[in-house]
């Protein structure tokens, strides 16, 4: 095992109308953040079943994030509520698995804040890269 | 098996720069079902586009992934390219490598590694896609306005001037609205009338549009491009297609008491009336609960003076059903009622009036004929106080008032209290407010000129209690700037009442499952992109329905909504988006919980028959999604308890196959 | 600008469950207040002084036994604010203060006139009950 060197493994959520464009304008920028973070589309952040994440941690992500539009300005009208009534839910389920709530966030990413999705990103991992490797829900059957 | 081609663009040195391109191609051909993997410098090109067009008819491909730019940039250049090689558009997925990977990360190994990752994740989704076929439905080529204010009105007029039939319900015996009340419009002291008459004249001539007034709009079914509504036209004893609209049966009508709504109840109007001169359509209409022959049998004056015949005791209500591809919702709004101001006396006193009763006291054809008289004793009222925000921006009273602003009361106050001092030089006029807001173009010159030039008195301050006294109403009110109680002795106290949303607005919201907000506000789509339609897809919104609103802009967002409404209406057949969501009718269970939690109003449930192992028959609730509705945000499926509730284009299965290819 | 009493601003706001930054400056707490004419500080002001921190004139002055506690204010406030019991819960610091106390029971007798409502020899009285 090469616990000191592997980099954290960070999945992020990110919906269609704003944050994955979002994420493209932090390309656009030339705003750096670190290649742990990889992207998943999503059409809208109520895309996101819990079962996604409960996935992502057992396959060994070390952070999940999902990003959708702010709050009364979702695609979809209200998508994003019911993402953020979920996901609260789920993390403090995870938090009593002993995931934690340093590893999950939701967080509101506009397609024009590009360097706001850097920064999140940034921030993320730092955070999760601290806590160190994430191991408490990991399937060893699936370990290669 | 899927037969996958990868091919993996440059983008010049955009992704090479960073990328080892290469590699990554060498990498990705070694996935599960990856037949062809190849790079090229330019992919979005013709060339490259060439080199995905032959590869899929060379290796037989079934699926294809490009690692390049965004998917918002050159999805749909590759998914044509896809099917113009004969390969479902759907069966295309991009790796973005380029905003999320080359331009973000500095050095090559890492830029290269985390590329690898990303196409792997497209490939594990690829091997999971299936072709898909976006639905069409026809358009039926007919718009529905409902309400026939100054929102209808030109909402209706632009869509027929593109060509399209339409029809406006309203729920009055006439249009109109409630420009049709007011004396003068602001800025401009332009007479409403004079600029709203010719439109309502133009939309009864115009050959396009139908004008079922007097009616009601009873149920509404199907979705965008098919609407199958049922209106039901009230009965009003007198046939429309006779009546002259002479006028004779209303002068001659024994009944006489009859409170007229259109002056607010200011004066009386009879049994059988026409609501105002200029009415449009110009027809009689009998007043059922008013009228002595309807409620005793005995009486019959007006048909024996209709020369033309037209009156008819034994009409019946009746229902029209007409199909339309687009819905707009004009229902506009009405101010709030006062009963529950105690502080401000409107139901002890006949002297204290809303701004809308004052705009009849000032009309030429209103109860007073347009003399300034005070309602109680018809004497010319000297000292007059108008009161903002009564009711408005009222955060705890919300039996009593509304939060939110109503928009429009600063500036009619502006022009009610200017217009006083410009007739009436010898009135004092106090104006008590919290804020002068006044954003529009013209606006605030408008205000200051009331105060500066025709010498209205501006009081920061609010009153606080109105008492009726002898003739006189005492006012109490407070002057923040100057630190002191006042107390006025007023003729006339007209307060500036909130408005809101009309009462008809909530059922009909739920007949087209439009979203509404608290304050019963039709939500719009998008607050800032799509301000005039509906989150339900071909319903459209147009004025004061929407959020408080003046005529300018009513009439601006009326035009917005009947160009969405022509760019419905203009195309034969709708493409909807194939990425919807879908029902396993074998594993749903009919609890509702995606019905709940689609915005769009998408899934309705029907009774099924399901064949049972030992031959029987068995009848179960299932859910089903409307293809020309769905919008595919998948909330349904994160609440369906069964599972049985997928997205198209992103299915669990495929996500958690993009989950796992990023975890290995 | 603030006035920096920052402590006795939170008592005074935990005491009267009052969110002074609800406040819409509209003045209605004042045009509906009957003892207007006899507070040096008026309904508004408190709401406004006491959400700078600028508590200490208002603990001296005369106004806080001026308030009829009628509640006027509170009904009639578009925003919830509740004036009135935020001018309860100065007069109540200014109580427990010892000896800051300006109206004295003893007192009381001599300051009754035919005029006087009811209700304001009722809350003068209430606040000793405290």
């Amino acid at each position: 095992m090469q616990v000191n060197e592997k980099k954290p493994l960070i999945v992020a959520f990110c919906c269609n109308w704003c944050s994955y464009a979002g994420a493209d304008l932090a390309g656009n920028n030339r705003l750096a953040y670190p290649a742990d973070v990889k992207i998943i589309r999503v059409p809208c952040s109520c895309r996101v079943n819990p079962m996604f994440i409960l996935r992502a941690f057992q396959r060994g992500a070390d952070g999940v994030i999902i990003c959708g539009c702010h709050p009364g300005d979702c695609h979809y009208t209200s998508g994003n509520y019911f993402t953020r009534r979920r996901m609260a839910m789920l993390f403090s389920m995870l938090d009593y698995l002993g995931i934690e709530k340093e590893r999950t966030r939701v967080e509101w990413v506009s397609a024009a804040e590009g360097a706001k999705f850097a920064a999140t990103m940034n921030d993320f991992a730092e955070k999760v890269a601290a806590l160190g490797e994430n191991k408490r829900l990991e399937d060893l059957r699936c370990k290669r | 098996m899927q037969r996958i081609g990868v091919f993996v663009c440059w983008c010049g040195s955009n992704i090479a720069g960073t990328v080892d391109v290469q590699a990554v191609s060498e990498a990705l051909k070694l996935e599960p079902g990856v037949v062809f993997s190849t790079n090229y410098q330019y992919m979005c090109s013709q060339a490259g586009q060439q080199i995905i067009k032959d590869a899929i008819k060379e290796h037989k491909l079934t699926g294809i992934v490009v690692c390049s730019c965004s998917p918002r940039m050159h999805e749909a250049t590759f998914r044509k390219t896809a099917a113009a090689a004969g390969l479902n558009p759907y069966m295309v997925e991009i790796a973005n490598i380029r905003e999320q990977c080359s331009w973000v990360h500095k050095d090559v190994p890492t830029g290269t590694e985390k590329a690898i990752i990303l196409g792997k994740a497209a490939v594990a989704k690829v091997n999971l896609n299936a072709p898909l076929t976006p639905g069409e439905s026809p358009v039926t080529k007919r718009a529905l306005v409902i309400g026939g204010g100054i929102a209808g009105i030109q909402t209706a007029l632009d869509i027929a001037d593109a060509g399209f039939p339409v029809d406006i319900v309203e729920k009055k015996p006439t249009i109109g609205g409630k420009m049709a009340q007011l004396d003068k419009t602001f800025p401009t002291l332009d007479c409403a009338a004079c600029i709203l008459t010719p439109k309502m004249v133009d939309v009864a001539q115009n050959e396009k549009i139908r004008i079922f007034s007097y009616s009601e709009v009873e149920e509404v079914k199907g979705f965008v491009g098919n609407f199958d509504v049922k209106i039901k036209k009230k009965a009003r004893y007198v046939n429309e297609d006779v009546c002259t609209g002479c006028g004779a049966c209303t002068e001659k009508c024994p009944q006489k008491k009859v409170p007229n709504e259109f002056n607010l109840g200011m004066d009386n109007r009879r049994a059988i009336y026409i609501p105002f001169a200029q009415a449009v359509p110009k027809v009689a209409t009998i007043d059922p609960n008013y009228c002595t022959m309807l409620k005793t049998g005995k009486c019959g004056v007006c048909s024996k003076v209709c020369t033309a015949g037209a009156i008819d005791y034994k009409q019946q209500d009746q229902i029209i059903e007409e199909k339309y591809g687009a819905i707009v919702v004009a229902t506009g709004f009405n101010p709030i009622s006062m009963d529950k101001f105690e502080e401000y006396a409107y139901s002890q006193s006949k002297d204290v009036i809303t701004s809308l009763e004052f705009e009849r006291l000032t009309n030429a054809a209103g109860p007073t004929a347009g003399k300034l008289l005070r309602p109680s004793d018809l004497e010319h009222p000297h000292t007059i106080v108008f009161v903002q925000c009564v009711g408005s921006r009222c955060e705890n009273c919300a039996e009593k008032g509304k939060e939110y602003c109503s928009k429009i009361c600063c500036m009619y106050t502006a022009k009610h209290a200017m217009l006083v001092r410009d007739k009436y030089p010898d009135t004092e006029v106090y104006v008590f407010y919290i804020d002068v807001r006044t954003p529009g173009k013209n606006f605030d010159e408008f205000y200051r000129r009331a105060v500066e030039e025709y010498g209205v008195h501006y009081i920061k301050g609010m009153v606080g209690k109105v008492t009726p006294e002898g003739n006189k109403l005492k006012v109490q009110a407070s002057d923040l700037i100057m630190n002191k109680q006042v107390h006025i002795d007023a003729d006339l106290v007209v307060l500036a009442a909130a408005i809101e949303p009309d009462k008809s607005a909530r059922p009909l919201a739920t007949m087209l499952t439009a979203s509404m907000d608290t304050n019963d506000f039709f939500t719009e789509a998008h607050p800032k992109l799509r301000p005039v339609e509906s989150p339900t897809a071909g319903v459209f919104l147009s004025g004061a329905c929407q959020g408080p609103k003046d005529i300018p802009e009513t009439v601006s967002q009326a035009g917005a909504a009947a160009s969405k409404v022509i760019g419905l209406l203009a195309k034969d057949k709708l493409t909807g988006n194939p990425c919807i969501a879908s029902p396993n009718e074998q594993m749903c269970n009919g609890c509702s919980s995606c019905e709940r939690v689609c915005p769009y109003g998408a899934i309705t449930y029907v009774d099924k028959e399901f064949r049972m192992p030992d031959r029987t028959t068995l009848m179960r609730r299932v859910a089903q999604v409307n293809p020309a509705v769905c919008q595919g945000c998948g909330a349904c499926t994160v609440a369906c308890p069964s599972g049985a509730m997928d997205l198209r284009g992103f299915a669990s299965a495929q996500i958690i196959a993009e989950v796992d290819a990023i975890c290995k | 600008m603030s006035h920096g009493n920052n402590n006795l601003k939170e008592e005074l706001l935990r005491i009267s469950g009052v969110n002074p930054k609800k406040c819409m400056r509209c003045g209605k707490c004042s045009a509906t207040c009957p003892a207007y004419d006899e507070m040096e500080y008026h309904p508004h002001q408190f709401v406004v002084m006491v959400e700078e921190g600028n508590i200490e004139p208002l603990l001296n002055s005369d106004s806080l036994y001026k308030c009829l506690t009628c509640f006027a204010c509170v009904e009639r406030c578009p925003r919830g604010v509740e004036p009135a019991k935020l001018v309860e819960a100065v007069r109540l610091v200014a109580t427990r203060r010892q000896g800051a106390n300006h109206l004295k029971p003893d007192d009381v007798p001599g300051k009754l006139d035919e005029d006087l409502p009811q209700q304001a020899i009722v809350s003068a009285f209430r606040k000793y009950t405290k």
